[in-house]
């Protein structure tokens, strides 16, 4: 049952993992926790149902219509609003993605309504056998997508003109900006990135949560929880808590008590900060007078 | 304000017209009634949101918990330990207070979004724990507090319940603008500004940390109680993750660091989401889109509009530094 239980945990510890990445690409850059990237992700998701139940499209070509919305979305989102606010006090950034997350929430339940929706999955859901241990088709499926994007950011990050870009204005914006980096237009890409990021893991979970305004409130959580074990700041943190949580999660969730779970991460979460303020993985911050 | 006499004779008049206010507004129905105690009860959740954000530079996304929190406990002393509400209101608050100093333990070495963070997880995770412990709180069947008496009198009737919650909005205005006047006080103000530069006036920074989110949380616990008493029923539905946003609305949208404001934003977006209520899903949809705006347009707060000519912005300028999250 434990191989069972750690299966379990790592497919869903991967989509963490893939939110989680997309917070920490936005704090990176533009140092902004985008507490609405769950509702965006919801919003996108219901994008794909849209086109897959109503319009009767291909589940691929839902997906691939989803995902160019969430790119358009998260750009959308930095330049008609966290655009305005670079300059504000960081309580305002949070105020302001906060009233995202209310605004998705909201307008996603006055379109399509407060009751869970069924959505499909890839493929038909299969069951490997592996001895006693049971592995769906489906959780193959997501985890392989999901380390498939993971390696695929963490090489755009690494590797490519923007990601350097990137890695310049998260050590300094101002002499980023002094070399020739159009900072504006790099945030706009990381928070596109990041929101397709979210997306991609909330049409995965969507099968097994269900649909509905409030489905990706857990996934979220979760992925703030892992990112802050990269202490916000790596990309292989984030990727590592994700499916650290996911794994802890299950196992908590079938050796202790499946009711307490979001408590179970709010407490690690909180412990973690406690001990570790920079996360496990985090740099050492030394605050400026 | 260099004239004195101004803001204390609009304090006396609004002061007067809190006292006649719900037999006017009885007039328009027992909605009406029920929007009016709300927002009495909601603005001593601002000013506790207030004091810790506002005045102390510490933000939290889980005050929702310490409400729910101070409604489950003044319900379990008066229906399972047999305590009077006058006993059980004090009680929960030192219960709630206490919490929330553990709570903000970890707040002391931590600021902006990794803050932020870490009490959002412990505002989702109030209302599981509240629905799962069942054993103690009756899960989502929920508990039935009674309104409070007083000799033979029953608080039961709107207007009744309306000058007890406003005597203890009364009472913990009066707490804070004291407090803030305090030693205190200046020390929390001085913690928001410049952390070092507290710390080397000698100012104890982890200690008036943790002070903040134990009396903010205390304050919540009085509201959470009041409500509960008010509604004569707990539930973990009663209060989610977007009250928590929803308070964090009100204080923005009235004005950081100003108790005024505190107020103003309280029974603004009160009236607002409740109004829109009836409209389903554009309660949060308004709520949302008046933060914005107020972020966007007004990021002092509706109170600095009334402050116009103080050459001073009202915005806790720590904020804006402390972008950097993590470690002290």
């Amino acid at each position: 049952m434990f191989w069972q239980t750690l299966v379990d945990g790592l497919a869903v510890g991967s989509l963490y993992a893939v939110t989680a990445i997309g917070l920490v690409l936005i704090y990176k850059t533009s140092n902004v926790v985008n507490f609405a990237q769950g509702e965006m992700a919801m919003f996108s998701t219901f994008i794909a149902y849209q086109a897959f139940t109503h319009w009767a499209w291909p589940y691929w070509a839902a997906v691939l219509a989803a995902s160019a919305f969430a790119l358009v979305l998260g750009w959308a989102v930095y330049w008609l609003f966290l655009s305005r606010l670079s300059r504000a006090p960081l309580l305002s950034q949070i105020i302001a993605t906060l009233a995202l997350f209310l605004l998705f929430r909201g307008v996603a339940g006055a379109i399509w309504g407060n009751q869970p929706f069924s959505f499909p999955t890839a493929v038909q859901p299969t069951v490997v056998r592996f001895g006693p241990t049971l592995i769906l088709s489906t959780q193959i499926i997501t985890f392989a997508a999901c380390l498939l994007l993971m390696a695929l950011a963490y090489a755009l990050f690494r590797y490519t003109r923007v990601g350097l870009a990137m890695q310049a204005i998260s050590q300094n914006m101002f002499a980023a900006r002094l070399m020739g980096v159009s900072v504006g237009r790099v945030y706009g890409f990381s928070w596109a990135l990041s929101t397709l990021l979210g997306a991609v893991a909330g049409m995965l979970i969507a099968p097994t949560l269900f649909l509905s305004p409030t489905f990706m409130e857990g996934v979220a959580i979760r992925a703030f929880a892992a990112a802050v074990v990269g202490g916000f700041a790596s990309l292989p943190g984030a990727a590592v808590g994700g499916l650290l949580f996911g794994v802890l999660e299950s196992l908590f969730g079938f050796y202790i008590s499946p009711a307490f779970k979001t408590t179970f991460v709010s407490l690690v979460i909180i412990a973690v900060l406690y001990v570790r303020p920079g996360g496990l993985f985090g740099p050492r911050t030394v605050k400026k007078v | 304000m260099t004239n004195a006499a101004r803001p204390r004779a609009l304090a006396a008049t609004v002061a007067l017209a809190a006292l006649v206010l719900p037999w006017v507004v009885a007039r328009l129905g027992p909605a009406a009634s029920y929007m009016l105690n709300l927002s009495v009860i909601f603005a001593i959740v601002a000013i506790a949101l207030n004091l810790l954000t506002g005045f102390s530079g510490q933000i939290s996304l889980g005050h929702a918990g310490f409400l729910m929190l101070g409604e489950y406990a003044s319900a379990l002393l008066t229906l399972k330990a047999g305590f009077p509400f006058w006993a059980a209101l004090p009680a929960s608050a030192l219960l709630v207070g206490a919490i929330g100093f553990l709570v903000g333990l970890p707040a002391v070495r931590l600021s902006g979004n990794f803050l932020a963070v870490a009490t959002m997880g412990f505002g989702l995770a109030v209302p599981e724990v509240m629905l799962n412990w069942a054993g103690l709180t009756h899960g989502s069947a929920g508990l039935m507090p009674k309104s409070p008496t007083i000799g033979g009198f029953s608080f039961g009737s709107d207007v009744a319940y309306y000058y007890l919650a406003l005597f203890c909005l009364a009472l913990v205005w009066y707490i804070c603008a004291t407090l803030l006047r305090s030693r205190t006080g200046r020390a929390l103000q001085a913690v928001r500004d410049s952390e070092p530069a507290a710390l080397a006036s000698g100012i104890n920074a982890a200690y008036h940390k943790a002070l903040a989110f134990a009396i903010s949380a205390a304050f919540a616990g009085v509201a959470g109680a009041l409500y509960a008493h008010y509604v004569n029923f707990v539930s973990p539905n009663d209060f989610s993750i977007q009250d928590s946003f929803l308070f964090l609305a009100m204080i923005v949208v009235g004005g950081l660091g100003s108790l005024p404001g505190s107020l103003l934003g309280a029974v603004l977006l009160t009236v607002v989401s409740q109004l829109s209520t009836s409209l389903g899903q554009f309660s949060i949809i308004l709520t949302g889109s008046v933060m914005l705006l107020a972020v966007l347009f007004f990021p002092g707060g509706l109170i600095s509009l009334a402050r116009r000519r103080r050459p001073t912005p009202r915005v806790p300028a720590p904020l804006a530094q402390r972008s950097a999250a993590g470690g002290s």
